[in-house]
């Protein structure tokens, strides 16, 4: 059974990679910036939520009222920031050189630590959530509710995304601005509103995921950098496919637990299993550099 | 205003502009040769951290600011110098000069190994890419113990000039060679490497692989059309770019004394990229802004740590943060960095009454979409 256990906490830690990695699918998809930030959004997500439960939690409510309200009320927050940071830091650099905007968010992020570690302490802190520490025993298996919690709202999430972006207004608004801004700009779509929207609800998927990730792991300003394996994710997904960055989270969540597992055993060098997710990637973007799952069109001329 | 009318090709690509040049880089030089002898010690030490900084900016400058390929990984390469420029000294026992240049050499092998495949990719793909390998290199830093100490690191000790120590064909060579002893000793070391790679990479700009470099950041397409081979030219920039890195990392390991993988990290590829934003890309002199503050910056907040009330003073990741506000105010506000905020003055002053805030202004374009090759 030991391999079905691997198999889903893999799969759990996968779909944390993957909903991270949609968050930066959605932005590039929409705006062709790249946010090395995403995974600092998830940070503060996680403390917000942290928060929030501790405060309903000194008021007497029951854990699970708590989680439940924390929840949505820190993907409404995070949106908002999400929103705000579009429109006071992102927009004013709009049509500038992409490197610029990855800087600019890599600067961010070192910006968002920073300011985490003098609001919350840099000191590691556990979630509180209504999974903690239970378990479900299947064929013999004993998996952690937390893992099973994450692959159940990582689809839900999904769902939803995939209900908002296929049936609503504005996400057939969003479909269009990502795919041609100029043409959609004079269909009378308000271009720039929809970034800064997309931006609150990418921000709003990471908080989700710090949410989510935050019973497996402990919350500390430094969480953010699992943002750099969802990059890989995104980036093996095909950066432009938001089915394709969550299923290559899927792939390298349960490819690294079974690298660590079975990777010395197999006579992989040390240190291997540590950058599977990397060398994935190399190895994607060498061999096909548009990703998996591509969305490029070739230019007629 | 200084008016330069050029008559000749010669003229355009002459190493000193104008007399103007001689008189102020003259100066220059005579008071950082003449620098050890009026300042304290640890302004020395100091010093020479710019120097080494500056060298690396260089590197990185030729790769991002010149041929316009963005690397997030180059610390990485700093490393591969580091060790390899330890282990040529102490394992090996190559004299200091050899090895400095050797260990150029391998880090520029590894970014060639690197680059060959690597530039397949454009633009953002070739930045993550990097990053990648660093992780990776980190990940061959931390658990090649042989060579490199493993996670625990290794000491360096003082660098020695022409100290050789070897069995070469039977004979047993021990010459004792001149140990560095003083922070000055290294200062000068440092400053004439600097000088080197500054001349070195001056002449490789105005020189046919320089240009094609340039017309290669500024537009790919009309750079093959002018007959520029752009894999070949990028592969030699990132060759240039990482040996010149690799010999600042060799620098660095003596300055720091000690090297472990975590002197490599992610933290200071973006301390370079830092470096050659806020100085200014696409220009030499920002690399020596750049490397000023990044240099300076840690020691003005440890010294602001006493100044300022504790709840902001001790805030864990001040410093990173410190320079992340940094970066994020110059790419909103002055996106030519230091560099560029001097010209705009200077600009300002030569041609007094009649300046025009337009005539920096950056055209702003429709997005380019990279979905559509």
């Amino acid at each position: 059974m030991e391999v079905l256990q691997l198999l889903i906490g893999g799969v759990a830690q996968g779909c944390v990679y993957g909903l991270i990695a949609l968050g930066f699918v959605l932005i590039y998809k929409a705006t062709e910036q790249v946010n090395f930030a995403q995974g600092d959004l998830l940070m503060l997500g996680a403390y917000v939520a942290l928060t929030l439960i501790v405060e309903a939690r000194a008021m007497g409510w029951s854990i699970h009222l708590a989680f439940w309200l924390a929840l949505p009320l820190t993907m409404v927050i995070m949106a908002g920031f999400g929103y705000l940071l579009d429109r006071t830091v992102l927009r004013p650099i709009i049509g500038q050189p992409q490197f610029a905007v990855v800087i600019l968010t890599i600067a961010l992020g070192f910006v968002f630590r920073a300011a985490a570690g003098a609001i919350w302490t840099t000191e590691s802190q556990t979630m509180a959530t209504p999974f903690t520490g239970k378990k479900v025993v299947i064929g013999g298996a004993v998996l952690g509710a937390e893992s099973l919690a994450i692959i159940a709202g990582t689809f839900i999430l999904a769902a939803i995304l995939y209900l908002f972006f296929r049936y609503t207004r504005i996400g057939i608004a969003m479909q269009a601005a990502s795919q041609n801004q100029l043409a959609a700009y004079y269909m009378g779509i308000p271009v720039k509103i929809i970034f800064s929207l997309i931006w609150g609800i990418s921000a709003a998927v990471a908080a989700a995921a710090g949410v989510l990730l935050a019973p497996i792991a402990t919350i500390d300003p430094e969480m953010g950098f699992i943002g750099l394996k969802a990059f890989a994710a995104a980036v093996i997904g095909g950066f432009g496919s938001l089915p394709g960055a969550l299923i290559a989270g899927l792939m390298l969540g349960t490819i690294e637990p079974f690298a660590a597992a079975y990777g010395t055993r197999a006579g992989l060098p040390k240190g291997v299993p540590e950058v599977s997710a990397y060398i994935l990637m190399l190895v994607v973007l060498i061999v096909r550099p548009q990703g998996l799952f591509a969305q490029v069109h070739r230019k007629k001329v | 205003m200084r008016n330069i009318f050029k008559t000749s090709y010669v003229q355009d690509i002459r190493l000193i502009e104008h007399g103007g040049h001689v008189f102020w880089y003259g100066l220059l030089l005579i008071a950082v040769f003449a620098a050890p002898l009026l300042i304290p010690q640890f302004f020395v030490g100091e010093m020479s951290l710019v120097f080494v900084y500056a060298i690396a900016g260089i590197g990185l400058m030729l790769l991002t600011g010149y041929t316009g390929l963005a690397s997030l990984g180059h610390a990485a390469f700093l490393g591969v110098g580091a060790y390899a420029h330890n282990y040529f000294v102490t394992k090996l026992g190559i004299p200091f000069p050899f090895a400095l240049v050797m260990a150029g050499f391998v880090s520029a092998a590894v970014g060639i190994a690197f680059a060959l495949p690597a530039l397949r990719m454009t633009g953002i793909y070739l930045a993550i890419a990097t990053l990648a390998f660093a992780v990776i290199l980190d990940q061959v830093f931390s658990h090649w113990a042989s060579v490199t100490g493993g996670f625990r690191g290794v000491p360096v000790a003082r660098p020695n000039l022409f100290h050789l120590d070897m069995n070469l064909f039977g004979w047993a060579v021990n010459i004792a060679g001149w140990e560095m002893k003083t922070e000055v000793h290294f200062y000068y070391v440092c400053l004439v490497v600097l000088i080197l790679i500054t001349l070195g990479a001056r002449n490789i700009l105005r020189s046919a692989t320089g240009r094609a470099m340039m017309a290669i950041r500024d537009s790919e397409i009309s750079a093959q059309s002018m007959g520029i081979h752009i894999a070949r030219t990028k592969v030699t920039a990132f060759g240039l770019s990482t040996f010149i890195t690799g010999i600042a990392g060799a620098l660095l390991a003596h300055k720091i004394q000690f090297i472990s993988p975590e002197a490599f990290n992610i933290i200071l590829s973006i301390q370079l990229l830092l470096m050659i934003v806020v100085g200014g890309l696409g220009s030499l002199h920002g690399c020596f802004y750049g490397a000023i503050i990044v240099a300076f910056l840690p020691q003005f907040l440890a010294l602001m740590k006493d100044v300022l009330p504790p709840s902001i003073g001790q805030i864990p990741g001040l410093q990173g943060g410190v320079f992340g506000l940094i970066l994020v105010l110059f790419i909103l506000l002055e996106p030519y960095g230091i560099y560029g905020r001097w010209r705009k003055i200077r600009l300002f002053f030569e041609v007094f009454p009649l300046y025009r805030a337009a005539t920096f202004k950056r055209r702003r374009g429709y997005l380019k979409t990279e979905r559509m090759r």
